[in-house]
């Protein structure tokens, strides 16, 4: 049977980690982790091939903030915005980011490079502020250091 | 064994069994404690906190319904602490549910309203949530209105989709603030596996899932004189309707029903119960014909076991998950749609009324009578053969309405030609009915004599497990069914569609061998619809189960193919069982459907 | 500013792990009796902040029948101020491994997990290949003990010991009713320890050095060391072990910047101790101290003159808000309530009365929140209301 890049990637992490609903978060990382988020395809495609009902995947998948539903770029800009790093200067590297990448919050670049997203501690408070970039951490940052660093970004190719 | 132990409930004490819950105790003891995720059906929760209770000593209060009595607990259900926390939590739900009661469809039979009342929460000082989220309802559904601006977020609905019907449609979905009952994606009910059968909205506490109410159509029917408007009950709508009314559970109002519905303004008033005899002559009539191509004609296409087709949930379930079993479903329309298609050919011609004019409007215990209605393929009159379908609970608001004193009403009789019934008609509204009625027609097709058990009642398909076996030996056949004899025909009765579940799952492994299936989408069959009074729960299905079958031993015939009416049907128009005519009319097609 | 001699720091936890199959083995050949006793006597609670006695969790894990039973290591470090568990995982890992094989003989568990947080899968290989050693010991000492990494992936609610085995057995992270506890029927209804990464570090100290040696750190009631996570405005942010039962004023000397305001002890989900309580307010358990003592998962957060409280405590109800799972309503509910509540009193849309009510509303969710994060919130509310109050108004 002729499968699509989705179809086999979702089979063999269902080869991987088994077909039990105990293995349905490392399904859906591995999923995430290669297409960047879980389309509604990949969702139904999981459903069938662990056989949980689709509404159930769904709703496991919108509980954790790292399994993205909606389309994301290839490289997720986490920025920290709790207590530590908020005061520590997280406006100003979200300004930066914004101003350099020209999208807001919540938004994806046109050629799916980026996407920038807020999230809650990520336990380097002593660092702070600090940002992910996919799994990544980046830590003690400054408007400089994130020119520095989003510009090693663009020139990675997609 | 389980031993005892002592616990004391505001102050009171008591013996328990080791393992109750402090709610369980309470109950026993006559003490109700305030609920509203907790529910008889279902698995428990915990999560409304909205039965929370102190134990003396802990500073934390505790849910009644999670928590297990242990030996020397003392019990405060009302003290100080428990009555302002209450109603933090009552106001906290108010304060996140859209509260205009006197717009909703369930006021006055609302949980949350009546907990807002029982605490006399009479100002609302936090903030209101619910104008600040832009909440849409779900209304594409036939059957099925969801309106997340009443949702309590309980889960009952999901529970019940998931535990009671193992069908799956609803989910919880994100966290926090965020969290809410969503499909699949959150796409319209209509365009997920939902079955329409309605379990969700007898179980939800609110008005945030009800169903799709046809009232204002009807009436303008009624009132409108060129139209002649023809209505149809379910027997299971007589063992229910009662308790909209103030009655008890389980009392039998199939008079009053009658009387009321011709107060109302129906012009014919005729029974569903007719056409469940007629559904039982040609389904039986097809069983029969199926044996005879597997047995004698050895023929490879015929599908067996052989499944009932009159539950439009279960239908719907069978095609969007085992759609390559559709051919084992019988080809016979429910009762519903064979009155449907009945009363715009052969009842029009016969009171000399041209069809374009009637509207034909049936009573249901049920939701997804409502989606079957709809159905494209179920035109075969001519016209739409059913119109429009009111459940238990619409009809009793018809009746409020109306301002008829119900339970005073002298009983009234159905109207000629289509409201004859047989015992085994009005059983069709239990578990098991059915296919008792099936089989008591069917086996006396085959050997000429009453089916081998006492009074006809066939008590090894009733009851109210998930899933029963039966077996019945054919002796001594007649001479035509000879190739039947010694043959033990085997039945599977199941109910609520996680036991479809079952029975299907065993069908594809190969190890049902069963020729004939029952299966209801409700639990406890018709009698517990998704249409029928809210609440329902175990004591109340096992009250409405015992007026069926009441019902079926008070009247005076007990097999369908005796109905009067339906051996004049049979003359006068439809000629002979599985006969052209019958072919048109009666029977149908399924559709495939995805499966997730 | 003088030091006191009550700030005492000690090196345990990140001194050189190179021992670790030496303890392994001694441990291993005493009888689990012995080595409950031992934990039990050394009145090591929890560190990730519930406290819970240690020994007794593993007493009653090792007392349960049943035929599965496991180790959990906690590893969903996300309350908002902590780090010291990622450093823990990436410095001493064989540590913790250790731990979990010596729980393992003691409660007769042969699976061990560990929930790593989604943020920190930079660790995750690292660690994998530590866990590949540790199996090479095991299978050469005959030791029946495998251990498996689990991710999650940006939920802080699975920090919560049963929301986090909801979410190993690939549902939402939703907490459980309890009971039934862990130690009866935790992950895949198996008897279950769930220890936090600290916590089992510091059972290998006691392994090592002997229970006397750490019980003899501290104060009554909070025995032992503890790691110290502090960031925020002080110059020498970073992760510190000390002992128990130091006066926050203490701390503050030792950490301040000259012009602490106050300190967020335990996180959002802590409490925010002014400066006019800094000489009341002991570090440890629960228990009977100079003034007011906190429970406390470590993290120190401190806040000078500068910073708004309005600001800090409207930070921790978003991200409570976010975060909680929303199943029970005082959780769900009352987290958009007193967020938005506190924003309407300083808008001025509601008058500063609210916050009375708002006070009796987080002591209806202490009360009645299915787990500990509904239950939390009071504690950051309460003493941030209370104690600037001004700052909420003005």
């Amino acid at each position: 049977m002729l499968m699509d890049p989705v179809q086999s990637l979702i089979k063999g992490l269902a080869d991987k980690y088994g077909r039990t609903r105990e293995s349905l978060l490392p399904v859906m990382q591995g999923v995430v982790q290669q297409e960047k988020y879980l389309s509604e395809y990949s969702m139904v495609e999981i459903a069938r091939e662990m056989d949980i009902p689709a509404s159930d995947v769904y709703g496991t998948a919108t509980f954790y903030s790292f399994l993205e539903t909606q389309p994301a770029g290839k490289f997720i800009i986490r920025v920290c915005k709790t207590i530590t790093c908020s005061m520590k200067g997280k406006n100003q590297i979200l300004f930066s980011i914004q101003d350099m990448l020209k999208i807001k919050v919540g938004e994806t670049t046109p050629d799916n490079r980026f996407t920038l997203l807020e999230t809650n501690c990520l336990g380097w408070c002593h660092k702070a502020p600090a940002m992910l970039i996919n799994d990544e951490v980046y830590t003690d940052l400054t408007p400089e250091k994130i020119r520095e660093i989003l510009s090693g970004y663009i020139k990675k190719s997609i | 064994m389980t031993k005892n132990i002592n616990i004391s409930i505001n102050g009171y004490p008591v013996d328990v069994k080791k393992g109750k819950t402090i709610l369980e105790a309470a109950e026993e003891q006559g003490v109700r404690i305030p609920t509203l995720c907790y529910h008889k059906d279902l698995c428990v929760a915990g999560n409304c906190r909205v039965c929370v209770v102190e134990v003396v000593g802990q500073k934390r209060l505790s849910a009644a319904c999670a928590t297990p009595c242990e030996d020397g607990m003392e019990i405060l259900t009302n003290s100080l602490k428990v009555r302002n926390s209450r109603k933090h939590i009552i106001e906290l739900l108010l304060s996140e549910h859209n509260a205009d009661c006197t717009k909703c469809y369930r006021n006055g039979n609302c949980e949350l309203q009546e907990l807002a009342s029982e605490y006399k929460i009479m100002t609302q000082d936090f903030l209101e949530l619910a104008p600040m989220k832009s909440y849409t309802i779900d209304m594409f559904s036939p059957s099925i209105m969801k309106d997340d601006s009443k949702c309590i977020r309980c889960q009952r609905c999901v529970r019940t989709c998931s535990e009671l019907q193992g069908v799956n449609a609803l989910t919880v979905a994100y966290k926090g603030d965020k969290m809410k009952i969503a499909t699949f994606f959150e796409k319209p009910m209509n365009d997920v596996v939902c079955t329409n059968c309605g379990q969700c909205v007898n179980h939800c506490p609110t008005g945030a899932l009800v169903e799709k109410n046809y009232i204002e159509e009807v009436w303008e029917a009624i009132s409108d004189p060129t139209k002649h408007v023809v209505v149809q009950t379910a027997p299971a709508v007589r063992v229910g309707l009662g308790e909209e009314l103030g009655m008890k559970p389980g009392e039998r109002v199939t008079g009053k029903m009658a009387a009321a519905l011709k107060r109302l303004g129906f012009n014919s008033v005729l029974d569903t119960d007719f056409s469940a005899d007629l559904t039982i002559v040609e389904e039986g009539n097809e069983l029969l014909m199926r044996l005879k191509k597997a047995l004698v004609d050895k023929d490879p296409d015929v599908k067996l076991p052989m499944a009932t087709s009159c539950s439009p949930g279960w239908i719907k379930y069978i095609e969007h998950l085992y759609p390559e079993y559709l051919d084992n479903l019988s080809t016979c329309k429910s009762p519903q749609q064979m009155f449907g298609a009945l009363a715009k050919t052969y009842y029009a011609k016969a009171r000399n009324l041209d069809p374009e004019n009637i509207v034909s409007v049936s009573i249901m215990p049920c939701t997804a009578k409502k989606f079957e209605a709809n159905r494209p393929e179920m035109h075969d009159s001519g016209y739409r053969d059913v119109d429009y379908v009111l459940t238990t609970r619409e009809l009793a608001i018809l009746i409020k309405q109306a301002g008829l004193d119900f339970e005073k009403l002298a009983p009234a009789k159905f109207d000629r030609l289509m409201g004859e019934s047989t015992g085994a008609g009005v059983i069709f509204g239990a578990t098991g009915g059915v296919m008792e009625a099936a089989l008591r027609t069917a086996y006396e097709l085959v050997t000429g004599r009453d089916v081998p058990f006492d009074n006809l009642n066939i008590l090894p398909v009733r009851g109210l497990e998930g899933v029963r076996k039966a077996t019945i030996k054919i002796e001594k056949p007649l001479k035509e069914w000879s190739f039947l004899d010694g043959v033990e025909l085997k039945c599977a009765v199941a109910h609520g569609l996680v036991n479809a579940k079952k029975v299907m799952d065993a069908v594809k492994a190969g190890e049902a061998d069963f020729h004939f299936i029952e299966i209801m989408a409700c639990p406890g069959g018709c009698l517990g619809g998704g249409g029928q009074p809210i609440p329902t729960n175990p004591e109340i299905r096992k009250k409405r189960t015992e007026a069926i079958y009441a019902e079926d031993g008070d009247l005076p015939l007990r097999k369908s193919h005796e109905n009067p009416e339906i051996q004049k049907l049979y003359k006068d128009f439809l000629i002979e069982p599985l006969g052209e005519k019958s072919h048109h009319l009666l029977h149908t097609k399924y559709t495939k459907r995805k499966h997730y | 500013m003088a030091y006191s001699y009550q700030l005492k720091r000690v090196d345990f936890i990140f001194k050189n792990e190179n021992n670790w199959e030496k303890v392994l083995s001694t441990t291993i050949k005493k009888k689990p009796e012995d080595i409950i006793n031992e934990l039990i006597s050394s009145e090591l609670k929890g560190r990730g902040g519930a406290g819970f006695p240690t020994g007794l969790k593993w007493k009653l894990t090792s007392e349960a029948k049943a035929k599965n039973k496991y180790v959990i290591c906690n590893a969903d470090e996300g309350e908002p101020g902590t780090f010291k568990d990622r450093e823990i995982l990436s410095r001493v890992p064989y540590k913790v491994l250790t731990a979990m094989a010596v729980c393992g003989h003691v409660t007769g568990a042969k699976e061990g997990f560990i929930y790593l947080r989604g943020e920190y899968k930079f660790l995750e290989e690292e660690l994998n290949k530590a866990i590949e050693e540790f199996h090479y010991y095991c299978k050469e000492t005959n030791l029946d003990f495998k251990v498996k990494i689990f991710m999650g992936s940006g939920a802080y609610i699975c920090g919560e010991e049963t929301a986090l085995m909801e979410s190993m057995e690939g549902r939402r992270g939703e907490p459980r009713n309890k009971p039934p506890f862990p130690t009866q029927a935790g992950y895949m209804d198996g008897p279950t320890v769930i220890n936090n990464v600290e916590t089992l570090v510091h059972t290998f100290t006691i392994f090592e050095y002997g229970a006397k040696k750490f019980y003899d750190l501290g104060v009554q009631y909070s025995r032992g060391t503890k790691l110290f996570s502090v960031s925020g405005d002080t110059p020498k942010p970073g992760i510190y072990e000390l002992e128990l039962g130091m006066s926050l004023q203490d701390f503050v000397y030792e950490f301040g910047d000259g012009d602490t305001k106050a300190v967020q002890v335990g996180g959002a989900s802590g409490f925010l101790v002014p400066r006019k309580k800094f000489n009341d307010t002991a570090i440890g358990y629960q228990g009977k101290l100079v003034g007011i003592s906190l429970p406390t998962g470590g993290s120190m957060m401190l806040f000078n003159s500068s910073r708004s409280m309005f600001n800090v405590l409207d930070n921790y109800l978003e991200f409570f808000r976010e975060e909680s799972c929303g199943q029970c309503t005082p959780c769900r509910v009352g987290c958009q309530q007193l967020l938005l509540g506190i924003k309407a009193v300083k808008r001025g849309e509601k008058p500063a009365s609210y916050l009375e009510k708002l006070l009796r509303l987080t002591e209806t969710m202490q009360y009645t929140a299915k787990c500990g994060l509904g239950q939390s919130v009071a504690n950051s509310f309460s003493s941030i209301v209370e104690n600037f109050r001004e700052e909420m108004i003005y």
